[in-house]
C-alpha cells in the first residue's frame, strides 16, 4: 500500500497541470463562496410578537402624540414579518429553523416609554432571539434589528429632547406654556432675575433685604446659564429602547472565522473527491486494477490507499489555505491541534465520498464530472440557511446534506476556528460518513474490473 | 480452489461465463500440465480473454470450477496493465515491491535486460511505441516468476525481431517447468510453440489436442488435407462460424 501510495504521488507530479487547477480552482471558489455568504441573504423572515394593545400604539411625549407603530415603520419595512401570537410560539419557530430570529414588543412598551421620556422609569425592553446557527445568518439579523432599533431610538430621542428644550427655555426666557387646553404664562429665570434685581435696587442701602436678595438673585442667574448647558446633553440621550438578545441555540462565531471555514470545507470537498475519485478510476483506466486485486492489495486496502493519497494532498492544501487566509482573518492559532484534526476527519469524509464516485463512474473523466457536478449542490444544501425555506423542507435537505460530509465539515472547522460549539458531534459525524461512503464504495467495487 | 490433481498443474471443468444474455463461455473444460505449452485459438469475440482472465482469478465463472497447484499464476492482460506516467523501470520496481520478490532491484535488472528495455528504462511508458509498452506489460507479468503464465495476444504489437525474442523466452520458461496458456490471432504460433490448442468459437471449445491432431480431425470432417492455418479457416466455417 506504502508503494502505491508512493506511486500515486509520483504520477501527481508528473502531472502538474493537474496539481495546479486542483490547488488554485478550489482556492477561486472558496474564495467566491466565502464572498457570497458572507455578504449576506435579501430580508430576513423575523417572527413578530407584537404584545401591544392596538388601545395603546400611541404615546404622549410632553404634550405631542407619537404613533409608536410610525416609528417602526423603517423595522418592518426591513425584514420579512411573521406575525405570532406568543413569545414561546416564536422562539419555537427559531429553534425549528422556520424564521431567522423572533422580536417581541411587550404590552408595557408604550407605557414604559411614557414614563421613560419624563423621566419617572426604566427604558422598555424589546427582545430579540436568533438562530445562531450561522454567524452569518445571525450577524444579519442582528444587524437588521438593532440599525432599526438605533433608528427608532434617535427619533424618538430627538422628539423628547425637543420638547424638554421647549420646557427649558420656558423656564430660562418664560412665555406661554399650553396644557389640558389652558395656557398659562410661565416668568422664567431671565425674568425673574431682573424683577428681582429691580426690587434689590429699590431697596435702601442700608436695608437687610438687599443681602439677603443677593444669593437668589445669583441663583437665578447661574440657574438660566446651566440650563443653556442642558440642551446638549438632553441630545445625547442614548437609547428610549433597549434590545435585548438572546441566542436560541448554538454558540456565536466570528463572522471571518466562519467565512474561512466555508472556504477551506469548499477547497478540501473539491480537492479530496476530485483526487480521490480520479486516482480510483485511473487504476482502472491503466488496466492496472485487476493486476493489483489479484492478490497484490486487497480491494478496501486500495480504496483506503486512495483516500489517504486524497486526504494527503487535501489536508495540505487546506492548512497552506488556513495559514493564507490566517493574513485577513483572526484566527486561533492556540487550536492548531483542532484545525488538523478537523482537516484530517474532513478529508478522510470526503476521501470515502471520492472514492465510492470513482468507484460507480469507473472512468476518470466521468468520475471528475461526478464530482464536479456534485460538487456544488453538495455545499449549497449544506448552507442553505434555516429560515430560508419552509421547515419541512429545511428537514428535508438537512437529512440530504447529512449524507454528505459539507455541513459536518463547516461545524468541525467552525468550532475548531472559533469558541463556539463542541468539535466532537461534527468529528463523529464525518467518521461515520466515512465509513458509509466507504462501504458504498466497496459494494461499487464488486463490478469495477 | 481446490489443489489441482499430478496430471495437471491447471484444470478448469465446466466453466460458463455469462454478460447478461449473451453467454461468452459455455461449458469449457481443460487441463494443462507441467511445462505445457497451451495455446487458445478462435475468432474475435470467441471468449479467450474471458477464458483467460477466469483462469487469471480476475473475473469469477457463473459455473464450472478451477483448480490450481501451489505456485503462482503469472497474467498478462490483452491491454497493457502499466502506469503510462511511471517510467519503465519505476513500473518494475513498484509491481517487484508488490509482488514481494526477495531482491527488487535484481529482479528489475533481469526483467530490463530479458525485455531488452535497458536503453529506456528511464522513459515514461507513455512515451513508449506500442510493442514496447507490450513488452513493459509482459515484463510484469513474469516478475513473479510464475508457476502457470497466461498470456493474452503477448505478439500482438511486436515486431517480426521481438516477437522471435518473446518466444524464446517463453520457451526457455516451458522448459524449466513454466506452464504457459496463450491465446493468439497469430495461428501459426499455436502450431509452432504449442503442444496442444485449444479451438474456441462462441464461447463453446469446438477442439482441444496436438495440432497435428487437430489437421487429422479437419481432414476426417472436411474432407480435405490441409496444413494447420487452412484447416484451422476451414473447419470454423464447417461448424458455421
Ligand atoms: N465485461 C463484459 N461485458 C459484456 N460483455 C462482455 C464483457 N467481456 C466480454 N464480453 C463479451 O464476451 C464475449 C467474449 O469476449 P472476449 O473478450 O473473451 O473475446 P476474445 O476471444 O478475447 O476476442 P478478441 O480476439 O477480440 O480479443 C464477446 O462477445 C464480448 O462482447
Ligand atoms: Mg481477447
Amino acid at each position: 500500500m506504502r508503494w502505491l501510495l508512493v506511486k500515486d504521488l509520483q504520477i501527481l507530479r508528473r502531472s502538474p497541470l493537474l496539481v495546479a487547477m486542483l490547488v488554485l480552482y478550489p482556492i477561486l471558489i472558496a474564495a467566491l463562496v466565502g464572498f457570497a455568504v458572507t455578504s449576506g441573504p435579501g430580508k430576513p423572515r423575523v417572527a413578530v410578537v407584537d404584545e401591544v394593545p392596538a388601545s395603546q400604539t400611541k404615546i404622549n411625549l410632553g404634550g405631542e402624540q407619537v404613533n409608536v407603530a410610525d416609528e417602526a415603520k423603517p423595522l418592518f419595512d426591513a425584514i420579512d414579518v411573521v406575525r405570532v401570537k406568543t413569545e414561546a410560539e416564536a422562539i419555537k419557530k427559531v429553534r425549528d429553523g422556520d424564521v431567522l430570529g423572533a422580536l417581541i414588543l411587550p404590552a408595557d412598551i408604550t407605557s414604559k416609554l411614557e414614563a421613560a421620556t419624563s423621566g419617572t422609569g426604566t427604558s422598555p425592553v424589546v427582545r430579540v432571539y436568533y438562530n445562531a446557527e450561522d454567524p452569518a445568518k445571525q450577524t444579519f439579523v442582528d444587524n437588521t434589528i438593532k440599525a432599526r432599533v438605533q433608528e427608532a431610538n434617535a427619533a424618538l430621542t430627538k422628539k423628547v429632547s425637543r420638547v424638554a428644550l421647549s420646557y427649558l427655555n420656558l423656564i430660562g426666557t418664560g412665555g406661554q406654556f399650553n396644557f389640558l387646553g389652558q395656557s398659562f404664562d410661565v416668568l422664567g429665570l431671565q425674568k425673574a432675575e431682573a424683577i428681582l434685581r429691580g426690587i434689590q435696587d429699590a431697596q435702601p442701602k442700608s436695608s437687610p433685604l438687599r443681602d439677603q436678595l443677593q444669593p437668589v438673585i445669583r441663583f437665578a442667574d447661574l440657574a438660566r446659564q446651566n440650563l443653556d448647558l442642558a440642551g446638549p446633553l438632553l441630545q445625547s440621550i442614548g437609547t428610549p429602547i433597549q434590545v435585548d438578545t438572546h441566542i436560541v441555540k448554538g454558540g456565536s462565531t466570528p463572522l471571518g472565522a466562519f467565512a474561512a471555514a466555508i472556504a477551506v470545507a469548499v477547497t478540501l470537498m473539491l480537492v479530496t473527491v476530485l483526487l480521490a475519485a480520479g486516482s480510483l478510476a485511473l487504476e482502472r483506466e491503466e488496466n492496472a486494477f485487476r493486476r493489483l486485486v489479484r492478490g497484490l492489495v486487497s480491494r478496501t486496502g486500495l480504496l483506503v490507499e486512495k483516500i489517504g493519497l486524497a486526504g494527503l494532498c487535501s489536508v495540505l492544501v487546506g492548512l497552506l489555505l488556513l495559514i493564507g487566509l490566517s493574513f485577513f482573518v483572526d484566527l486561533p492559532w492556540g487550536q492548531f491541534h483542532l484545525w488538523l484534526l478537523a482537516l484530517i476527519f474532513s478529508a478522510a469524509a470526503f476521501g470515502a465520498l471520492g472514492v465510492a464516485f470513482g468507484a460507480i463512474t469507473r472512468e476518470v473523466r466521468a468520475a471528475s464530472l461526478l464530482a464536479f457536478m456534485a460538487a456544488l449542490p453538495i455545499a449549497v444544501l449544506g448552507l442553505v440557511p434555516s429560515g430560508a425555506v419552509s421547515s419541512g423542507l429545511y428537514d428535508l435537505i438537512r437529512i440530504i446534506s447529512g449524507a454528505f460530509p459539507f455541513r459536518a465539515t463547516v461545524d468541525a472547522l467552525d468550532s475548531a476556528l472559533s469558541h463556539s460549539s463542541g468539535i466532537g458531534t461534527p468529528l463523529l459525524h464525518l467518521a461515520l460518513l466515512c465509513l458509509a461512503w466507504l462501504a458504498i464504495a466497496r459494494l461499487a467495487l464488486r463490478r469495477f474490473a | 480452489m481446490a489443489l489441482a490433481t499430478d496430471s495437471g498443474v491447471l484444470e478448469a471443468t465446466g466453466l460458463v461465463k455469462r454478460f447478461g444474455d449473451r453467454v461468452a463461455l459455455r461449458d469449457v473444460s481443460l487441463t494443462a500440465h507441467r511445462g505445457e505449452l497451451l495455446a487458445i485459438i478462435g475468432p474475435n469475440g470467441a471468449g479467450k480473454t474471458t477464458l483467460l482472465s477466469i483462469l487469471a482469478g480476475i473475473q469469477r465463472p457463473d459455473a464450472g470450477s478451477i483448480s490450481t497447484g501451489r505456485g503462482e499464476v503469472g497474467w498478462v492482460p490483452q491491454q497493457a496493465a502499466v502506469y503510462s506516467k511511471l517510467t519503465v523501470e519505476e513500473n518494475l520496481r513498484l509491481f517487484a515491491r508488490l509482488e514481494k520478490r526477495p531482491d527488487v532491484d535484481a529482479t528489475v535488472d533481469r526483467m530490463l535486460e530479458q525485455t531488452d528495455l535497458r536503453d529506456r528504462a528511464g522513459d515514461q511508458v507513455q512515451t513508449l511505441s506500442g510493442g514496447n509498452r507490450q513488452r513493459v506489460n509482459i515484463a510484469i507479468g513474469l516478475l513473479s516468476e510464475p508457476e502457470v503464465l497466461l498470456l493474452d495476444e503477448p505478439s500482438a504489437a511486436l515486431d517480426p525481431r521481438q516477437r522471435d525474442r518473446l518466444w524464446e523466452f517463453i520457451l526457455a520458461l516451458a522448459e524449466r517447468g513454466t506452464t504457459v496458456i496463450y491465446s493468439t490471432h497469430v495461428v501459426p504460433e499455436a502450431e509452432r510453440y504449442g503442444n496442444d490448442v485449444l479451438v474456441l468459437a462462441d464461447g463453446e471449445k469446438l477442439f482441444d489436442g496436438p495440432p497435428r491432431e487437430f489437421e487429422r480431425t479437419v481432414a476426417e470432417e472436411c474432407g480435405e488435407e490441409l496444413h494447420f492455418e487452412a484447416a484451422f479457416v476451414e473447419f470454423l466455417r464447417h461448424r458455421g462460424h
